[in-house]
């Protein structure tokens, strides 16, 4: 039985505080008025001129917003609102990204859990316990998504520009799509996904516990059944989840292959966290019977996963490069306009570090190997959702500073906190799972 | 030169694995075990050397990617300069993607490739080879472990027969 360390608790606790602050700091940085918004740029930039200069080039970007902006006298003043917007927008942009990631991670580990659970896997039962922990901040994160979503909804900010009715008016893309670009239905879309992600962690997590004292394999079965069939509801659901948490925050592009993308980023960052949990858990003398044949698979879809995320990321890119349509194309101009660092280092991150330090079968069972990549991973993907929703949301007046931070050491704290807890309310190892024997003696 | 070998046959894998086990565990040599199929862990059972195929696999991609980098260059920007997209910077660099997915499938064309004769060199087989397996049956259903003999003849019997060997044969062997 695995007893959270007051350490641990107090080091997530001050995490959420210091986070909290941050993300409160963010909020009261924010200017409240164009005059403010004015003079933070020109202090950042050392003079607006040049920024408006750089600004002729990528009008496109601009017209993405597309609060009627012309190039004519009233360009100026358009401008100078749609740059207190984008700096108002920031500290929210920074909270719904931090929030965002940290539930994928959550939602990328129930994805492997259903699928080793349908799969009937024999090598994983041990680490079903670290799973069933990761996936229980799914319960807080979501609920917090739903939140900041609901609040985009009431106007609290600008994420969401087709939530304006005053854009979508003058707007005649977004008027055909308010058939399914609407706030009822985006709310009721995200209700319903919540719902279902939620219940199918809680009664497997209840099944797979009874399952611990059965004296049949009912509720294995039963469990096997309903992971095939969250499977079917997850990939449809996880596909248009995407769509609306983060492709509508640029409603006029569009990409088919979205929700794979974004399914690939979670369903790594899921997996490298059940690989640091777990080798956390070893390091204090738990989990006896893994051994490194098991961090050794998880290292694999490490590695594995990394190269399919950046065959996606390079496949939608190579597509819109090569065609070059301009509504597809503004996409990737922003991007490599205002986010070149950010943009093409997540690639360096995401691809080139797991690839070269994990190719090596040997040092896939070297823990503190895996360690260090993960890291590397898991900041890679945040900066894969950073560089989806701040583009479209605070444009080029980005930075990885105190919003930034805050919010993602707040979640940070957070999630270590809720799925440590969770962790030591029941015992690591299951203990009448039909496979436990292979897994225990799994060996590459 | 030749020298006397024994050849003790087997008829399961997990058999085989006991046995070679056994053996290592009374400090003789393995010359050599025949089998129909792969067997897992059996080359970490004769305490064999971890290939080192998988190094020239790196090195042979490392080649492909190279190759293809030239070749794209030189086909598309140098020689005959290529209006790629409606994109015509003729600059490798710019025009980096399109050339991506070929840059990709050199590298595991020749990795593939080169690998698979560098592994038939060093395993020394080549077209219209005789085969250098002393049995028909190891292609079969048999698996066959093979010990040279140094006057321990009737010793390495008692101990092969404990090991459930099915059948046991001496018989002389040329050196390669």
């Amino acid at each position: 039985m695995y007893t959270f360390s007051n350490r641990l608790k107090i080091a997530s606790i001050v995490l959420m505080i210091i986070g909290l602050l941050g993300i409160i700091g963010g909020f009261v940085m924010a200017p409240g008025t164009i005059a403010e918004a004015k003079e933070m740029v020109a202090s950042h930039d050392g003079g607006h001129g040049e920024a408006h200069a750089a600004e002729a080039e990528h009008v496109t970007k601009e017209s993405d917003h597309a609060v009627a902006e012309s190039h004519g006298e009233e360009h100026d003043a358009s401008h100078d609102q749609h740059l207190l917007d984008q700096l108002k927008n920031r500290p929210w942009a920074a909270l719904y990204v931090a929030a965002f990631f940290f539930m994928m991670i959550s939602l990328g580990v129930l994805a492997f859990y259903a699928i080793q659970r349908a799969a009937q896997a024999g090598w994983s039962p041990l680490l079903f316990r670290v799973m069933e922990g990761i996936t229980s901040y799914l319960v807080p994160g979501g609920i917090i998504v739903f939140v900041i979503l609901l609040l985009s909804v009431l106007h609290m900010n600008h994420l969401f520009i087709w939530m304006d009715a005053d854009v979508v008016a003058h707007d005649a893309l977004l008027q055909g799509k308010s058939g399914y670009l609407n706030p009822t239905f985006f709310l009721i879309r995200a209700a319903i996904f919540l719902a279902g992600w939620i219940g199918y962690r809680e009664y497997s997590r209840k099944l797979s516990i009874a399952q611990d004292e059965s004296d049949d394999n009912s509720n294995f079965k039963l469990n096997f059944r309903i992971s095939a069939g969250f499977l079917v509801f997850y990939l449809i659901s996880e596909s248009i989840m995407s769509w609306d948490w983060i492709m509508s925050v640029e409603p006029h592009w569009f990409s088919t292959l979205f929700g794979w993308y974004i399914f690939a980023s979670m369903f790594v960052s899921g997996i490298t966290v059940i690989a640091m949990v777990t080798v956390y858990l070893k390091s204090k003398g738990h989990l006896p019977d893994v051994n490194d044949s098991h961090i050794h698979d998880l290292a694999k879809f490490m590695f594995g996963i990394s190269i399919f995320w950046t065959y996606l990321w390079f496949s939608q890119f190579m597509l819109i490069w090569y065609s070059n349509i301009p509504e597809e194309v503004t996409y990737y101009v922003t991007r490599i306009a205002d986010y070149r660092l950010p943009f093409f280092g997540m690639v360096a991150m995401n691809f080139l570090f797991p690839v070269l330090l994990l190719m090596n079968s040997d040092y896939k069972r070297i823990n503190w190997f895996v360690i260090l990549t993960g890291i590397v991973i898991l900041a890679g993907h945040y900066m894969d959702i950073f560089n989806a929703i701040m583009p479209s949301t605070v444009g080029k007046n980005w930075y990885i500073g105190i919003p930034e931070i805050g919010s993602v050491l707040f979640f940070a704290g957070l999630f270590i906190f809720w799925i440590f807890r969770a962790l030591s309310t029941q015992p690591l190892q299951p203990k009448r799972n039909p496979f436990i024997e292979e897994s225990r003696h799994f060996h590459y | 030169m030749a020298s006397k070998v024994i050849h003790a046959f087997y008829d399961d894998d997990d058999v085989l694995m006991l046995a070679v086990k056994k053996v290592k565990a009374a400090k003789l040599h393995i010359e050599e075990v025949y089998c129909p199929f792969p067997v897992h862990g059996l080359d970490k059972a004769m305490g064999l050397a971890p290939t080192r195929l998988a190094i020239t696999a790196f090195l042979y991609g490392l080649v492909g990617l190279t190759v293809a980098t030239l070749m794209m260059n030189y086909i598309m920007i140098e020689d005959w300069p290529q209006d790629i997209g409606g994109k015509p910077s003729f600059s490798y660099l710019e025009n980096l993607p399109a050339f991506v997915p070929i840059m990709f499938e050199l590298t595991v064309f020749f990795a593939a490739h080169l690998m698979v004769i560098t592994f038939y060199l060093r395993s020394r087989l080549w077209p219209f080879k005789e085969a250098e397996n002393p049995d028909v049956r190891t292609t079969d259903d048999h698996f066959l472990m093979e010990i040279e003999i140094h006057d321990n003849e009737q010793e390495l019997r008692d101990l092969l027969m404990n090991t459930g060997a099915v059948e046991i044969n001496i018989s002389e062997k040329n050196s390669h």
